[in-house]
């Protein structure tokens, strides 16, 4: 049942990504990809880590993907213009997508995924996943955190407004 | 069988009374709001229907439904009409989670006065709060206006802002209580309320959960005198009643965070513990009006500044301070 579940749910994420690297409209690419991010949260809730699927619904779904949308409303002025892509049947593949979606979530939330075996193997707590980010995997993490770091600084010194040259010219 | 048969009952008996109460609650509140706003500015508020303007919200139902449902020329239709149920939903949802009283003895089994008590609840919360501006942002990008896209535009930078602070603030609660459980944070706080323990945090957290239900100090996406009304210009009918009534409901929401949160919840003397849980949220509410009769809005980039320079650094000093504190104490 598990194990089902995964191929469907991963199936759902991979029509989702397809979809959004083929739409011609920006807004509705950004939709489809949280479509997928969503997918992938259940994929995790599947696999035995809520926390990680919690964390995957904040960060991309909630911050990371509406910094994208932010930016396409800000800079596309093209956006205005594109003419609405007419269809009676456009909703479909979104229609089925959420349903499917849904459906997915309903399932988890009923059965529980460590009793149904297959490919489940453990739960991972809150605790255990905080252990595992910053003590097994801690030098990983700090590493990581500062590349983060250093790519804030490089974008904000690309980004810095040039007094001096403004006066200038 | 029997046994199956009490425990669905009792998820739709739960289920039913909170979604009623819910949203008979965000229905005053939209009285409630004008009444006190009348009374703030020396006049009466609406009193003609009804004893008082009780029946307010239901004629305003009757006239909202009543109202034809206009979709303007160019606009993305699906998105235009799906906005604002994402907008109502992801504030409905949010009562899942959220504790409203102690467990009762029913029908001889223990009921937990909470619909889904899960283990990452404050999570789920967080997550929600955070999908709420999908709704506003796709409503006023879909609605082909200049307005209701700089109101969108403005509510996804505001709210993505704020939400950092939130986070922020929410944490040292998360660790004191070494929980994520809402129903763990609310036990956590029997003998004091959070409220007195973190005052820092509680502070953030109020100004946080301002911004986030764009309210007045904060309401720059609907500034009325700039943006005529912002995301939601080009609503109309009951497709602008669920953007308003979401905004309410928002407001009951965050006002239940506050009370869960900082609040000590459902603790309180004498009366009985969903009773304390309502005045403390209602109580919330309140305040959250009086602020509104009371401050003039910011200017954009204050509240920006405000955010990002003052919030967010004082939440982490925050966050540090209680680690070092609880590293200290073992």
């Amino acid at each position: 049942m598990a194990t089902l579940l995964f191929y469907i749910l991963a199936a759902i994420v991979l029509m989702a990504v397809l979809l959004c690297l083929t739409r011609n409209n920006p807004v509705h690419a950004v939709l489809y990809l949280v479509h997928a991010l969503f997918g992938l949260a259940l994929l995790y809730f599947l696999l035995g880590a809520p926390m990680l699927a919690a964390w995957q619904v904040i960060l991309y779904a909630g911050a990371i993907m509406v910094l994208f949308l932010f930016v396409i409303m800000l800079i596309d002025p093209d956006l205005f213009e594109k003419k609405a892509s007419r269809g009676r049947f456009r909703w479909l593949p979104v229609g089925f997508l959420s349903g499917a979606l849904l459906a997915c979530g309903g399932v988890l939330i009923m059965m529980d995924p460590l009793a149904a075996g297959g490919i489940v193997r453990y739960r991972l707590s809150p605790r255990a996943f905080g252990r595992a980010l910053f003590d097994e995997y801690g030098l990983a993490v700090e590493i990581l955190s500062l590349i983060l770091l250093f790519a804030a600084v490089g974008a904000f010194h690309l980004g810095r407004r040039h007094k001096g040259k403004e006066d200038a010219s | 069988m029997n046994d199956v048969l009490l425990t669905i009952i009792l998820i739709v008996l739960k289920l039913g009374l909170v979604l009623g109460t819910v949203l008979t609650m965000a229905a005053y509140m939209v009285l409630a709001e004008r009444k006190i706003l009348g009374r703030m500015q020396m006049r009466y508020g609406p009193n003609r229907v009804g004893w008082g303007g009780m029946l307010q919200p239901l004629a305003d139902l009757i006239k909202l439904l009543s109202k034809e449902d206009l979709i303007p020329e160019g606009a993305d239709r699906w998105i235009f009409m799906l906005a604002p149920a994402i907008s109502t939903a992801t504030a409905l949802l949010a009562f899942a989670v959220i504790p409203f009283g102690p467990s009762v003895q029913l029908f001889g089994r223990t009921v937990p006065l909470v619909i889904c008590d899960l283990d990452i609840g404050v999570l789920y919360l967080f997550a929600l709060s955070s999908l709420a501006v999908y709704g506003v942002a796709l409503g006023g990008w879909a609605s082909q206006s200049k307005y209701s896209l700089l109101g969108g535009l403005r509510a996804m930078a505001q709210m993505i802002s704020y939400e950092l602070a939130m986070g922020l603030a929410i944490a040292p609660v998360v660790m004191a209580s070494r929980s994520f459980s809402l129903t763990a944070v609310v036990e956590a706080q029997q003998t004091l309320p959070n409220m007195v323990r973190h005052p820092l945090a509680f502070l953030i957290f109020l100004v946080a959960v301002m911004a986030e239900s764009k309210r007045i100090p904060f309401d720059m996406p609907e500034a009325e005198n700039e943006l005529v009304a912002g995301y939601h210009t080009e609503y109309s009918g009951m497709r602008f009643g669920m953007f308003f009534v979401g905004e309410y409901l928002n407001l009951i929401v965050l006002g239940s965070m506050l009370t869960v949160l900082f609040l000590g919840g459902w603790y309180g003397p004498l009366l009985p513990g969903v009773c304390w849980f309502l005045i403390k949220v209602l109580g919330v509410a309140f305040f959250f009006i009086w602020v509104r009769g009371t401050l003039p809005r910011l200017r954009y980039d204050q509240l920006m500044a405000f955010g990002w320079k003052v919030l967010v650094p004082l939440g982490l000093l925050n966050l540090l301070i209680t680690a070092a504190w609880m590293i200290w104490r073992g």
